[in-house]
């Protein structure tokens, strides 16, 4: 990990991170909303990390068992799973120091640290991640405090800012006819999943496009599989 | 207190899956055909992302002005906006469908 590539993840990170401060400040009033008070949802924020799991635990604890909102939350990370070992190859050190740099793992992070090839830059990765975490403690400790109305939020379109983001990440991330194919079956699987799963699991889905857009029957497509940034 | 358990309980769950890979792998490198799929990865899970945002629960709860948000998004990046610009252009657009 170098500086250079720590410091290219930062400002990598800013443009997630501005999407990711929206997303704080809405979780913040919402968990404010959901009775967890004011430090709980900005201990959530500094610790899980999360925020498609602090986002289920918000919407699912009240209306349920803490066991099936644990449950929801955790399933939704199913992703990270595969990620961790996506990222492994580009790790460096013993097993345990591992762990400790697979901690940065978030979506845009992962997306952002692709060298091609299934090569990762874990400086570029950290400092992404540096940013985004930032921007979720602050959004949150924002929206803690100014409790916005979720109302206001989405009529200002608030809700477009992620998935505009993972749009734009993946029109960059598509340089390749197997990352094109990677992509719509990653998302044609996905959302035949949404029909009869749950999301955690349909984004588990996704994943199974990877395998096969890189099926031999590909092999012969022009492009290979990316290339080095 | 229940919500304090919860989040606790979340964190560590949350925490693991991302280490779970790297402490059983080691510094056993993937083989070929693994690192393939590796390589196509993030394309998919963008995709994914994607659809289960704009899906709602069980894709009924598709929300047109958010979709034309990102579609805006979309073509306004393609047009060589800036990444940011982009997604504020896309906000912009979902904000002014729902005034209409």
């Amino acid at each position: 990990m170098t500086r250079e590539s720590f410091v290219a993840g930062l400002r990598l990170g800013i443009g997630p991170g501005a999407a990711t401060f929206v997303l704080g400040v809405s979780f913040g009033a919402a968990a404010v909303a959901a009775g967890w008070g004011a430090v709980l949802p900005v201990v959530s924020s500094m610790f899980t990390f999360s925020g498609s799991a602090q986002f289920t635990l918000v919407t699912t604890l009240p209306t349920g068992t803490a066991a099936a909102a644990i449950a929801a939350a955790l399933l939704i990370n199913t992703r990270y799973l595969v990620m961790g070992i996506a990222i492994n190859d580009s790790l460096r050190g013993g097993r345990w120091w591992r762990a400790v740099q697979s901690q940065a793992l978030v979506d845009a992070s992962f997306v952002g640290a692709h060298d091609g090839g299934g090569r990762f830059d874990v400086g570029r990765l950290v400092g992404m991640t540096v940013a985004q975490w930032t921007c979720w403690v602050t959004g949150t400790a924002l929206g803690v405090g100014l409790q916005p109305s979720p109302d206001l939020l989405e009529r200002l379109g608030a809700d477009v800012v992620f998935p505009a983001f993972f749009l734009l990440l993946a029109l960059e991330e598509v340089r390749s006819p197997r990352a094109a194919v990677a992509l719509v079956v990653g998302g044609t699987f996905s959302g035949l999943a949404m029909l009869f799963l749950d999301p955690g699991l349909a984004l588990l889905a996704a994943t199974a496009g990877a395998a096969v857009a890189a099926a031999p029957i590909h092999r012969r497509a022009r492009g290979d599989v990316g290339s080095p940034r | 207190m229940k919500a304090w358990i919860a989040v606790l309980v979340v964190t560590v769950g949350a925490s693991l899956m991302k280490a779970l890979g790297p402490l059983t792998l080691g510094r056993r490198r993937l083989p070929d055909p693994a690192r393939r799929v590796v390589s196509l990865m993030a394309p998919a899970l963008l995709a994914g992302l994607i659809v289960v945002e704009l899906g709602g629960d069980g894709l009924g709860g598709l929300d047109r002005a958010q979709v034309a948000g990102v579609a805006v998004a979309g073509i306004a990046w393609r047009l060589r906006a800036p990444m940011l610009l982009a997604v504020l252009l896309g906000a912009v657009a979902a904000a002014a469908l729902r005034l209409l």
